[in-house]
């Protein structure tokens, strides 16, 4: 399969390009289309999709001619180490308050990097819960609790 | 002179303490972040906007243009420090910039981007006083149909300054203008792609898709490559530049202002442009050409003036027109909305004090700027060295806190999670998040406009071509997309994009 993809990135834009074009048609046809004059709520989502999903099939074709660079490997543990303490530190500071939502984020995503000392981690987390403090709940007023509903707050 | 009761009324607005304390503070928090390494303007921006809803609308757009031209400010820093421009625009400062540093003349540098931007911000402050109301009232006999046209200029022009394929720019443009319709469609009540989830009946918010997306993405990139610094200037003395450095400095300042108020005006990021523009003609017009790449002062005032004037013309379209002519202006008209205001030509006659003050404080702003960073120049020497995997943590937080505090959702939080995933992947599939971002913001507002200006016609839809203002509008994005076509053009704009890496 490497042989014949040319272009690896235009390979899966164009596949993203099209799979989301054609989804989003998918769903619009339950929406009214309506006509020029009185344009329905579908009109719009569908022409744009329609456009997407015609990008993204060139994409496709273009990937098969024209040489391009490699995509690289997908950087894995940076991106989950990043992304999911965030998806965490929604729940977090809601049920278990900023500081424990803090704590997580700065601790697990440090991790990412390769320079990680838990030495230099740990007093970073506990600064960033003062620093926040002062900044997001004492100065500008932000309805944030320290320590939530699951301490008992 | 209306000119001067406008301006008046403005500085009014500007000077008061309070409107002072918040320019200052935009202008040093903006310079203070652009400084870092690995945050834009976009993501600064959209980092920092969470902070201004809470105050009121005049004073919050006054510091959000404060940490604009900060930002700005700061990108330049790095690229004469430490080569590494912290955003577009600062690139072409980086060529010279930093072969002066290396030189021992670092000071020099910076003093000559302060001088090249305060003159051209000066400038360009009393170019938006003159042309604004004009242009607000040509603005107002534009009906729906021109209002829809300009939009997708402004749509067409973004690509012209993408990086890489333009072919995928244009999906990300139709994928964000997609994005766009995700929510409540305002006419029937539908709701649209929401699969009967109650959160995002209003859709997703800017600040969730613009901090997942640049700010997210972009960290999660830096970790992938985790380089070293290149040896940076640490020792920084010298500021003053000397009467032959001054007088080389005046000829390339004129022209860049001149070149970059103009270009800042048209849709597109006209900064950039204006800066590589800036670039290549004092090249051209020098008498030792062959010094530019070696550390001309000419390469560094030059573009210095024409990237600040541009990014303050570049304000005119947003103030008078509505309509962004870039991605941070999009994120500026996404506060406005929130604030209550609809931009537009109304708001030059329904909130003067509003359009003058902001208009005033931008000169307010660069003074700020020039009396601020050469003292402050050790400060930011020292914020840049911050080890990044200290930095970036702290940088996560904000983001994290700032989307959570917009509504206090922790369903914005786990969006922007999911973006931050989608601008990595983006950004390895060499597609451009900055057009995505603008269609996204602008897409609701097309539709609207599409909508009525077919109602209007009677579901005609070459009233497009037929209204003189339209069809202008319409030609001039085929000429921008046949221009960038072009194979001479392409060539050039992939060396310029080369220049860049």
């Amino acid at each position: 399969m490497a042989s014949t993809i040319r272009n690896t990135k235009d390979f899966f834009s164009g596949l993203l390009f099209t799979a989301i074009g054609s989804a989003a048609l998918v769903l619009a046809r339950d929406y009214e289309m309506g006509t020029l004059l009185r344009m329905g709520p579908g009109y719009y989502p569908s022409v744009l999709a329609g456009g997407l999903l015609l990008v993204g099939l060139i994409c496709l074709v273009r990937s098969f001619r024209a040489e391009g660079t490699p995509i690289g490997r997908l950087a894995w543990k940076p991106m989950l180490l990043v992304v999911v303490p965030i998806a965490c530190f929604g729940i977090l500071i809601r049920d278990a308050g900023l500081v424990p939502a803090i704590v997580l984020l700065v601790t697990v995503s440090a991790y990412a990097s390769e320079r990680f000392s838990l030495k230099a981690t740990v007093p970073l987390a506990l600064g960033m819960c003062v620093f926040s403090w002062l900044i997001f709940i004492k100065g500008l007023g932000l309805p944030m609790q320290l320590l939530g509903p699951w301490f008992g707050f | 002179m209306e000119l001067l009761s406008n301006l008046g009324l403005g500085f009014q607005s500007a000077l008061t303490v309070q409107n002072l304390l918040y320019c200052l503070g935009g202008v040093f928090l903006g310079t203070l972040i652009g400084v870092l390494p690995g945050l834009g303007p976009i993501a600064t921006i959209a980092m920092l906007l969470p902070m201004t809803f809470t105050l009121p609308p005049e004073s919050s757009l006054i510091m959000l243009a404060g940490i604009y031209y900060g930002a700005q400010y700061g990108g330049s820093t790095t690229a004469i420090l430490v080569n590494l421009p912290g955003e577009a625009s600062s690139v072409v400062t980086a060529l010279d910039g930093h072969q002066m540093a290396r030189k021992g003349r670092a000071g020099v540098a910076l003093a000559t981007a302060a001088i090249g931007s305060f003159a051209a911000g000066t400038v360009a402050t009393v170019l938006i006083a003159v042309a604004a109301p004009p242009l607000a009232e040509l603005a107002l006999k534009f009906g729906p149909a021109e209002y829809a046209s300009l939009m997708l200029l402004g749509l067409v022009a973004s690509i012209v300054l993408a990086h890489g394929s333009l072919l995928k720019a244009f999906g990300m443009i139709l994928l964000g203008l997609l994005l766009g319709t995700l929510g409540t469609d305002v006419n029937s009540g539908e709701q649209r792609f929401t699969f009967g989830e109650p959160r995002l009946a209003d859709g997703i918010g800017f600040v969730v898709l613009a901090m997942g997306m640049f700010g997210l993405g972009e960290i999660i990139r830096n970790l992938e490559h985790e380089s070293t610094r290149e040896a940076m200037i640490k020792h920084v003395s010298g500021l003053w530049p000397s009467k032959a450095d001054f007088k080389r400095m005046l000829g390339p300042i004129i022209r860049g202002t001149g070149l970059g108020s103009l270009l800042g005006i048209l849709p597109g990021n006209g900064a950039v442009l204006a800066s590589f523009s800036a670039y290549s003609l004092e090249k051209k017009l020098s008498r030792h050409p062959e010094e530019f790449g070696q550390g001309a002062i000419e390469g560094v005032a030059g573009p210095e003036s024409a990237n600040n004037a541009g990014a303050q013309t570049s304000f005119i379209p947003m103030l008078t027109l509505g309509i962004p002519s870039s991605p941070v202006m999009a994120l500026m008209i996404g506060a406005m909305i929130i604030q209550g205001i609809s931009p537009g030509p109304a708001v030059m006659t329904e909130q003067p004090q509003l359009f003058w003050g902001l208009i005033a404080s931008m000169w307010v702003g660069n003074f700020f700027l020039i009396i601020l960073n050469l003292p402050l120049i050790g400060l930011w020497v020292k914020m840049i060295s911050v080890p990044y995997h200290l930095l970036f943590p702290v940088i996560l937080v904000f983001c994290a806190i700032g989307v959570f505090s917009v509504n206090n959702a922790e369903y914005d939080v786990w969006l922007m999670a999911g973006f931050g995933v989608a601008g990595y992947v983006f950004s390895k599939l060499e597609c451009e998040p900055a057009p995505m971002l603008m269609a996204f913001i602008l897409g609701p507002l097309m539709e609207e406009y599409l909508r009525r200006a077919l109602l209007l016609s009677r579901g005609d839809p070459l009233v497009f071509l037929q209204r003189p203002g339209s069809l202008v509008m319409l030609l001039m994005a085929a000429a921008a997309m046949a221009v960038v076509l072009l194979p001479a053009i392409r060539k050039k704009r992939e060396e310029a994009f080369q220049e860049e890496e």
